[in-house]
């Protein structure tokens, strides 16, 4: 079935399709529209599982952790400062090898207050043992979430997966949406099947401690499965293809790069501004391209370079920064391509931070910048009249 | 994919012999102990246990030395000698 939907409305109508048992979550803007589309669901009974209501983000969190641990298929949402407070149990989860799936409505970190879209909050936590799926549009959330579960359940993968989507640009955005049957949900998403549960009759500890002639072996194993799931990401995209005809790429999707010489890399709702972007600098004569990054954990490094080896340029335009460290997508990416030829160049300009717009005319002011005026590391589109307030 | 380090059975605090954190160690004087359970009742660790009306002693394999069977100790029957291993 076909319909207009919110991008909250759309991800509230996957959890619900995906048959989530447990699901707790506390409010927080932009995140809302989920919660509250699941809190109604739940009172009207069309969700069989259990709708927990929690007084904080770490105890939505915590409730999971202990739903998942018990063998239930568990679901929360939050962003922003909701998912800095999670923190501590999201290395908990991933440590004790709980699948989940939860969403995060990206917003801007405080101080100062600002309740917009940027990558801040995500990419604070990508360290965490959580595979990280980015999504480009309404449609990609209802399918990404449908496919999250799947990745995370698989036995070879068995890791919790945040589903990042733009707070505002997404959640609150309406577009036609596909919506699966709940039978064809059921087919290409099994029950959950716990490889291991807390259960009275046979008693087990998750999570318990781990000495120094231990833990270092248990931190590799953790870090083997994250890029282990490679593969299976890209085989559970491929089967969503076969099964449901849609396909909005696996680790990465790649748009005219077909003899393009710059190519820009993002994640989220930008790729949609960034397509109609590249069409018109493709219009006006500019050789450009662009790549999808839609799973920034595990990293594909060595399949970006695959994709990008034989541009002259890569824009890596990021909606974060590592503050004092640096670009954080484009620095990875350098470090994936060191050693590898043929190396085409790496820029990156941070853009549209707190909200802040990002246009065609952004972008290609970036496109000048580093093509024409051979830039490496910016930031895009700063005001010197803000900035001499300071 | 492998798990490591995420299920623990029941049973594995026999291998994980936590006793090996002390630096202090209960020395019993069994003559001078009045069997009044103060000693068993307080220790945290339930390590504490006796063979004897006043023969009581300390499982070393789990004590952590605390000294609180020291301390209470009505009797002053038990002292904490440092370990030297």
């Amino acid at each position: 079935m076909r319909a207009i939907l919110e991008g909250s409305h759309t991800v509230a109508e996957a959890v619900k399709l995906c048959r989530a048992q447990v699901v707790s979550a506390y409010p927080i803007t932009p995140q809302t529209h989920i919660v509250e589309a699941l809190a109604q669901k739940a009172a009207n009974g069309e969700i069989q599982g259990e709708f927990v209501r929690v007084e904080s983000e770490f105890s939505a969190a915590s409730v999971c952790l202990g739903a998942a641990a018990c063998g239930a298929r568990a679901y929360s949402a939050t962003t922003s400062q909701g998912l800095l407070l999670m923190a501590e149990v999201l290395f908990n989860i991933a440590g004790m090898r709980l699948p989940m799936v939860f969403t995060i409505a990206n917003r801007s970190v405080s101080a100062p207050l600002n309740i917009w879209n940027d990558h801040q909050d995500s990419m604070t936590v990508r360290d965490s043992g959580w595979i990280q799926l980015w999504a480009e549009d309404c449609q990609e959330l209802m399918d990404m979430h449908i496919q999250a579960y799947r990745i995370a359940e698989d036995h070879r993968v068995y890791l919790p997966v945040l589903v990042n989507m733009d707070g505002f640009i997404l959640t609150h955005t309406y577009e036609p949406v596909e919506i699966p049957t709940q039978e064809e949900v059921d087919a290409f998403l099994p029950p959950f099947d716990p490889l291991f549960k807390l259960d009275p009759k046979d008693p087990v500890t998750l999570g318990a401690y781990v000495g120094p002639e231990k833990y270092h072996e248990v931190r590799y194993c953790l870090n083997e499965s994250v890029e282990e799931a490679k593969p299976v990401i890209v085989e559970v995209a491929e089967s969503f293809r076969k099964t449901f005809g849609r396909f909005q790429g696996d680790l990465l999707e790649g748009y005219q790069l077909e003899g393009a010489e710059t190519i820009f890399i993002a994640m989220g709702s930008l790729v949609g501004t960034l397509k109609d972007t590249v069409d018109r600098m493709r219009k006006a004569g500019h050789p450009v391209g662009l790549l999808k990054l839609r799973c920034l954990r595990p990293f594909p490094g060595a399949e970006i370079h695959d994709a990008v080896k034989n541009a002259k340029n890569v824009i890596v335009l990021e909606k974060a920064i590592s503050l004092g460290g640096g670009h954080i997508v484009a620095t990875e990416l350098r470090s994936a391509f060191y050693g590898r030829m043929p190396a085409p160049r790496i820029a990156g300009a941070v853009i549209g931070m707190g909200g802040r717009d990002i246009t065609a005319e952004s972008i290609e002011k970036v496109y000048q910048r580093v093509v024409e005026g051979g830039e490496e590391f910016f930031w895009a589109d700063l005001k010197e009249e803000v900035l001499q307030e300071a | 994919m492998r798990l490591l380090g995420v299920v623990t059975r029941p049973g594995t605090s026999r291998q994980n012999k936590t006793g090996s954190w002390r630096v202090m160690r209960p020395v019993f004087d069994h003559d001078k102990c009045t069997g009044c359970t103060t000693c068993e009742t307080i220790c945290p660790e339930g390590c504490v246990y006796h063979t004897g009306k006043t023969e009581y002693d300390s499982d070393l394999d789990y004590c952590k030395g605390c000294g609180l069977c020291a301390e209470m100790c009505p009797a002053d029957a038990i002292t904490m000698k440092e370990e030297i291993k």
